[in-house]
């Protein structure tokens, strides 16, 4: 536990302006980064020797309720395999505005933000084919919404 | 939709060098709904481009409707080949976000399961991956191994494929009578199974021609592309995470990460049988140090009270009932758990908002990283390869679509 709020200071002087917020939960990390800056830090975590997230394990969306503002999170999941340690990034965005993508840091980017497209309609910046990637391509709406049915609209 | 129902669509380009072929969903290779839209030069591979979606049913959504304990048939039906390992990852998390103790019988018996699945799991692949390369006979040996493996699920569970026996906070009931003996006893006859299979592929002429220098992706690009699991492994890097961080007590077992350095099709072979060993070892393990007691914490948060006090004491009753009719109360947060599936990491990330059903599960399916990194490891290869890199993954594509 110790190790892990060092860790945070670690990133609250190296990023700090950047940093939204960082909360520490069941010994999990998470960074709510600016969407301005999201790239940049993420090639600082990849490059630098003393963070080496090498490898991007996930990306997934949140919807956090129609009320919401901004109503969507993004969240990456990070991992360095020297360092053994989980990272957990979040970006938050409306529907009207777009994340910038990270595919130019790590290639499996591409499928993971299709896919978070694909189900809440968050555009992703500079993607090199952002589209449906499970749903048809003439599907309207985005399915894990919190204001899609479950059935879909037709029942 | 339409252009999926040609199953082989010709394209010419204005040089009339290349040409573009769709293979799948239907195809006998691609283990399930996979498409796959290849550029060919001649018989080469110049490009891949999986096409997925086909499998997709809404579990993630679904989800969000169910009760936590509810989940847990979901995460059944995601990876079907790996039902008990999926369950373990799924209440591992919710576990976690609880802070509930699990038993120390309950951990050794999921260790079981898990690994009782990883071998079930590997023994479809291994006779799969030899149908796809012309060797039938193995396919039959494998599944008449696996068959014992799936009894054995359905003595513990009831269910041979979705057993859904894993429970928030432990399992759902003890073992029966006589299981022990019965898992020792596969223990016993399975390595003689692995030795057959062994002269049936390992130093098969045929078989190595078709996979050695085939499908090679080195140990940078899987790391780049996010690749788990054997595949990794075959490339040299010994990320194994019930080693790296361990669970469920997998840390006071004696086993080998199995790794190899080649990165293509022969080693994700080599790999996987070593595994099988490996998780032989495990289960034999777990049953030496089988403790007594309890298989479900006596936690009143997850478990219902047992019966007879149910009927007797109040406040058993209560529980009774605030479990059946509210359900769990998890306290308002996310967490992220990651287990080894047979085919690499497996992440259930949830996030709760104090309610009875999750806010949000989202899985991060290991073949989905998998089969991205597929192009990577055709190109430039010939078409009868694909069918050969494709098997090596071992992707399942209910976990894929969800």
């Amino acid at each position: 536990m110790e190790a892990q709020a060092t860790r945070r200071d670690i990133f609250e002087q190296r990023f700090g302006p950047h940093i939204l917020e960082a909360k520490e939960q069941w010994g999990e990390l998470t960074l709510v980064l600016a969407r301005e800056a999201l790239v940049s830090i993420c090639e600082v975590l990849r490059d630098d020797p003393a963070f080496d997230y090498k490898m991007l394990v996930d990306i997934c969306g949140v919807d956090r309720g129609v009320e919401a503002d901004p109503r969507f999170e993004v969240v990456y999941h990070l991992y360095s395999l020297t360092h053994r340690h989980r990272l957990r990034l979040k970006v938050r965005v409306n529907e009207d505005e777009t994340v910038p993508t990270v595919t130019g840091i790590w290639p499996n980017a591409n499928w993971y933000e299709c896919e978070v497209y694909d189900m809440f309609g968050v555009r992703f910046e500079g993607h090199p084919e952002l589209r449906r990637l499970l749903m048809p391509e003439e599907w309207e709406g985005y399915p894990l919404r919190k204001d899609y049915p479950l059935r879909g609209y037709r029942g | 939709m339409a252009e999926s129902e040609v199953l082989l669509e010709v394209k010419r380009s204005p040089l009339e060098t290349t040409m573009m072929m769709n293979m799948g969903p239907q195809h006998p290779s691609t283990h399930g709904v996979l498409r796959l839209v290849l550029t060919l030069d001649g018989e080469r591979v110049v490009d891949a481009k999986p096409d997925i979606g086909y499998l997709h049913t809404g579990m993630e959504k679904l989800a969000e409707h169910k009760k936590y304990q509810h989940v847990i048939t979901i995460t059944d039906r995601t990876d079907y080949l790996n039902a008990m390992g999926n369950n373990l990852g799924y209440v591992l998390a919710v576990e976690k976000m609880l802070g509930v103790e699990i038993p120390p019988r309950a951990q050794v018996i999921r260790v079981m399961m898990a690994e009782l699945q990883r071998i079930a799991s590997h023994l479809v692949w291994i006779g799969t991956h030899g149908l796809d390369l012309g060797a039938m006979s193995l396919f039959f040996y494998a599944f008449a191994e696996r068959e014992k493996i799936l009894q054995l699920f359905e003595a513990v569970s009831g269910g041979r494929l979705t057993p859904s026996y894993m429970r928030i906070g432990g399992v759902m009931a003890d073992l029966p009578e006589g299981f022990t003996t019965r898992v020792l006893d596969f223990c016993r006859e399975f390595p003689r199974a692995l030795e057959e299979f062994d002269k049936l592929l390992t130093n098969n002429p045929i078989f190595r021609m078709r996979t050695e220098g085939v499908g090679y992706l080195s140990a940078e690009d899987a790391i780049r592309w996010g690749v788990t699991g054997p595949i990794l492994r075959a490339s040299g890097v010994p990320y194994d995470l019930r080693r790296v961080h361990p669970y469920s007590g997998y840390e006071t077992y004696d086993f080998e990460v199995a790794t190899r350095t080649e990165g293509d099709v022969y080693a994700r072979y080599l790999v996987r049988v070593q595994e099988m060993r490996e998780s032989l070892k495990i289960i034999r393990q777990a049953v030496e140090k089988l403790p007594p007691g309890p298989v479900k914490s006596d936690d009143p948060r997850v478990s219902l009270p047992p019966r007879e006090k149910m009927l007797t004491q109040m406040d058993a009753l209560i529980y009774h009932f605030l479990l059946t009719a509210e359900g769990l109360k998890v306290p308002p947060g996310e967490v992220y758990v990651a287990v080894e599936s047979p085919r690499g990491e497996l992440g259930y990330y949830i996030v709760s908002d104090g309610g009875p059903r999750p806010y949000r599960v989202h899985i991060r399916a290991p073949s989905f990283a998998n089969v991205q990194a597929l192009p990577l490891m055709v190109r430039g290869q010939l078409i009868a390869d694909v069918v050969a890199v494709i098997a090596s993954i071992d992707i399942v594509l209910g976990e894929i679509d969800r």
